[in-house]
C-alpha cells in the first residue's frame, strides 16, 4: 500500500522529522455510559516514527489498549485523526499487523494453517504461500510444530503463533496489546529476546502496549507512559541504551535507573483534576 | 462435572481404582441389559402384569423381519425423518445465521422462531392434515418443523458467541466479512450447529412415531397402532424397541459425527 514512500531502508528509525508512520493527532475517545460520556482518551498526540519500537505503558483504564485498536482500525475516533503514512485510518489493513494479548488463534486450523491465512486472502500463488509461512513459521521456532492444532501448543508458543502469523503478511506495523501478559516471567523475557531479534533483523514499526515497566524499557527507544481518568499521555521518556539488548543491559545500573523513571512516573503520577 | 473429564491424563490416578476391580463400563453395561431381559422374563413368566416375555416379542420380530414388514415399516418412518431433518438442518443454518449476524433479521425472526417453539410440531398436525391432505407432506411437514425450530436457535446461539478476538483477528489479516463468516463463523459455530442437530434429529424421531399414530398407512407408529386394536402387545413392543435402537443408533452416529468436526475444541 505503501511502498516506496520511505527510501532510507538502511538508516533505521533516527530520523524522526521525517514522516511519522503512525499519528495521533487531539485523539479523543468517549463511550456512551448511563450518566453522561466515559472519555477513554482525552485530547492524545502521539508520532511513532518509522521502524520505531515505542512501548506504551500505563494503570489501568488509561485507554492504551483503545490507542492500539484505533490504529489497528478496529475503533474509530470521537474527535481528532489517527494517520498511517499519512492517510487517516478507515479500518483494519494486512499492512498493519495485530497481536492480541488472548492469542486469538483459530482453534480449528493448524499451526501452519492459522499462519497461512492472512496469506490465503493475498493473490500469492501457493508455492510463495507456503515459503513465506515455513519462513514465519521458522522465525518463531514453530518448524517442528507446524501441524499441531492450537490445544496441544503452550500459552508461550500460542503467542509464536500468533506472531507468527502477523509476519508472514509482512506487515509494515505491528501492533502488539498486551502480548507477553498472560506468560510465566521465564517465557516472557524469551519472547522479548526474540521479538528484538526479529526487530533488528527484520525493521517494523512497532507500538507495544504493556503494564510491565521492565517489558517497556528493554524493548524500546522511547516509553509513552499515560495517566488515566481521562487517559491521556503523562509523558515520555527515551530509553537511550543501544540494541541489540542484553541480559547484561537488562542488569546495568543504567536500565536500573531508566526503569526506576518511568516506573515513578507511572505509579506516583498527580491525579489530574480529580481533587477538584 | 470437570472433576470426571480427564481420566486419559492422569495414568497413576487409575491404577488404585483397578485394584478395585470395577469392570469395564462396556461389560458393565451388558450385564445390566441381561439383567434388565431376566426381570422382564421373570415377571412376564410370574403373570404379575399381563405383558409378553422377551422370547415371544422375540419370535414376533423374528417373524416381522422375515416376512419384511419391520423393514417396510423402519424404513417408511426412517424416511420421513431424514428427508424432514434435512430440509430443515439445512434452512436453520442460513436462518440461524441470518439471526445472529444481522440484528435486523434477528428483530425480524425471532418472535416467530420463538412462539412456534413453543407450540408443540404434533399440535400442528390437524392443520397440516387439513390444508396439505393426509399423504407424505403433513407427516414430513411436521418433522421438518420439529427439526428446524431445534436447530435454529442452536445455530442462532453459535453465532452470537462466536468469540470477538477471532472477528477481530481475522479482519485485521485483511478479511471481508464474506471470508470471515465462511472462515470463521461458521467454524466457530460449528459445535453448537452439531449439538442443535442432534437434538432437531431427536425431536424428528420422537415426532415421526406420534405423527404415524395420527394418520399414516405404514411406519413403525402406523404399525403399533394397528397391532392396539387386535390386541397384539407382541408387536407393539417390537415396535417400541426398534424405534428406541434405531434412535440410538442415530444419534451415535451424530455424536461420532461431532467428535470427528469439533475434535479441535480445548475440553475443559
Amino acid at each position: 500500500m505503501s511502498t516506496g514512500t520511505s527510501p532510507n531502508r538502511s538508516s533505521g528509525a533516527r530520523d524522526r522529522t521525517a514522516r511519522p508512520k503512525i499519528s495521533f493527532r487531539d485523539v479523543v475517545k468517549t463511550f456512551p455510559l448511563k450518566d453522561g460520556d466515559f472519555t477513554a482518551l482525552d485530547r492524545v498526540s502521539l508520532d511513532v516514527g518509522d521502524r520505531e519500537f515505542v512501548t506504551v505503558v500505563g494503570p489501568s483504564g488509561c485507554g492504551k489498549s483503545t490507542l492500539l485498536n484505533m490504529a489497528a482500525g478496529l475503533v474509530g475516533p470521537s474527535a481528532g485523526q489517527v494517520l498511517v503514512d499519512g492517510a487517516p485510518v478507515t479500518g483494519p489493513g494486512p499492512e498493519r499487523g495485530v497481536i492480541f494479548q488472548q492469542y486469538a488463534l483459530f482453534p480449528w486450523l493448524t499451526v501452519r494453517g492459522n499462519v497461512e491465512f492472512g496469506l490465503k486472502l493475498t493473490s500469492l500463488p501457493a508455492e510463495e504461500r507456503t515459503r513465506r509461512a515455513d519462513h514465519a513459521i521458522e522465525l518463531v521456532g514453530l518448524t517442528d510444530f507446524a501441524d499441531a492444532l492450537p490445544k496441544t501448543l503452550s500459552g508461550g508458543m500460542k503467542q509464536r503463533c500468533a506472531i507468527a502469523r502477523a509476519y508472514a503478511v509482512d506487515p509494515e506495523v505491528l501492533l502488539m496489546d498486551e502480548p507477553f501478559g498472560a506468560l510465566d516471567a521465564l517465557t516472557r523475557v524469551q519472547l522479548q529476546d526474540q521479538l528484538l531479534s526479529t526487530w533488528t533483523r527484520e525493521r517494523r514499526t512497532v507500538l507495544f502496549i504493556t503494564h510491565d515497566v521492565d517489558e517497556a524499557v528493554y524493548l524500546a527507544r522511547r516509553v509513552v507512559v499515560m495517566a488515566a481518568r481521562p487517559g491521556r499521555i503523562h509523558r515520555i521518556v527515551e530509553v537511550d541504551l543501544p540494541y541489540p539488548r542484553t541480559e547484561e543491559l537488562r542488569l546495568s545500573p543504567e536500565f536500573a535507573r531508566i526503569r526506576n523513571e518511568v516506573w515513578t512516573s507511572v505509579y506516583h503520577q498527580q491525579p489530574a483534576g480529580s481533587a477538584a | 462435572m470437570a472433576v470426571i473429564t480427564a481420566p486419559d491424563k492422569t495414568p497413576a490416578a487409575t491404577a488404585p481404582r483397578q485394584g478395585r476391580r470395577i469392570p469395564p463400563p462396556l461389560l458393565l453395561n451388558l450385564l445390566a441389559l441381561v439383567l434388565g431381559v431376566a426381570v422382564w422374563a421373570i415377571v412376564a413368566a410370574t403373570g404379575l402384569v399381563d405383558v409378553p416375555g422377551p422370547l415371544s416379542v422375540g419370535s414376533r420380530a423374528l417373524d416381522l423381519l422375515g416376512d419384511g414388514t419391520l423393514a417396510e415399516d423402519a424404513l417408511a418412518s426412517l424416511r420421513r425423518v431424514l428427508l424432514g431433518f434435512v430440509l430443515g438442518t439445512l434452512l436453520a443454518v442460513p436462518v440461524g445465521f441470518l439471526m445472529g449476524w444481522y440484528p435486523l433479521a434477528r428483530g425480524l425472526l425471532e418472535p416467530y422462531v420463538q412462539f412456534f417453539r413453543t407450540v408443540p410440531p404434533l399440535a400442528i398436525i390437524p392443520l397440516a392434515i387439513v390444508l396439505m391432505g393426509i399423504d407424505e407432506t403433513p407427516k414430513v411437514f411436521v418433522i421438518f418443523l420439529a427439526a428446524f425450530l431445534s436447530s435454529v436457535v442452536a445455530a442462532f446461539q453459535g453465532v452470537i458467541g462466536v468469540d470477538r478476538t477471532l472477528i477481530d483477528a481475522a479482519r485485521v489479516l485483511g478479511a471481508p466479512d464474506r471470508v470471515i463468516f465462511l472462515k470463521v463463523v461458521i467454524p466457530a459455530a460449528t459445535p453448537f450447529l452439531l449439538v442443535g442437530a442432534r437434538i432437531g434429529l431427536g425431536a424428528a424421531w420422537g415426532t415421526v412415531v406420534a405423527a404415524e399414530l395420527i394418520a399414516a398407512d405404514k411406519g413403525l407408529g402406523y404399525e403399533m397402532m394397528h397391532a392396539q386394536t387386535y390386541y397384539d402387545i407382541p408387536t407393539i413392543f417390537v415396535g417400541l424397541i426398534t424405534i428406541g435402537v434405531i434412535g440410538l443408533l442415530m444419534d451415535r452416529l451424530l455424536l461420532l459425527a461431532e467428535r470427528r468436526l469439533t475434535g479441535w475444541q480445548e475440553r475443559r
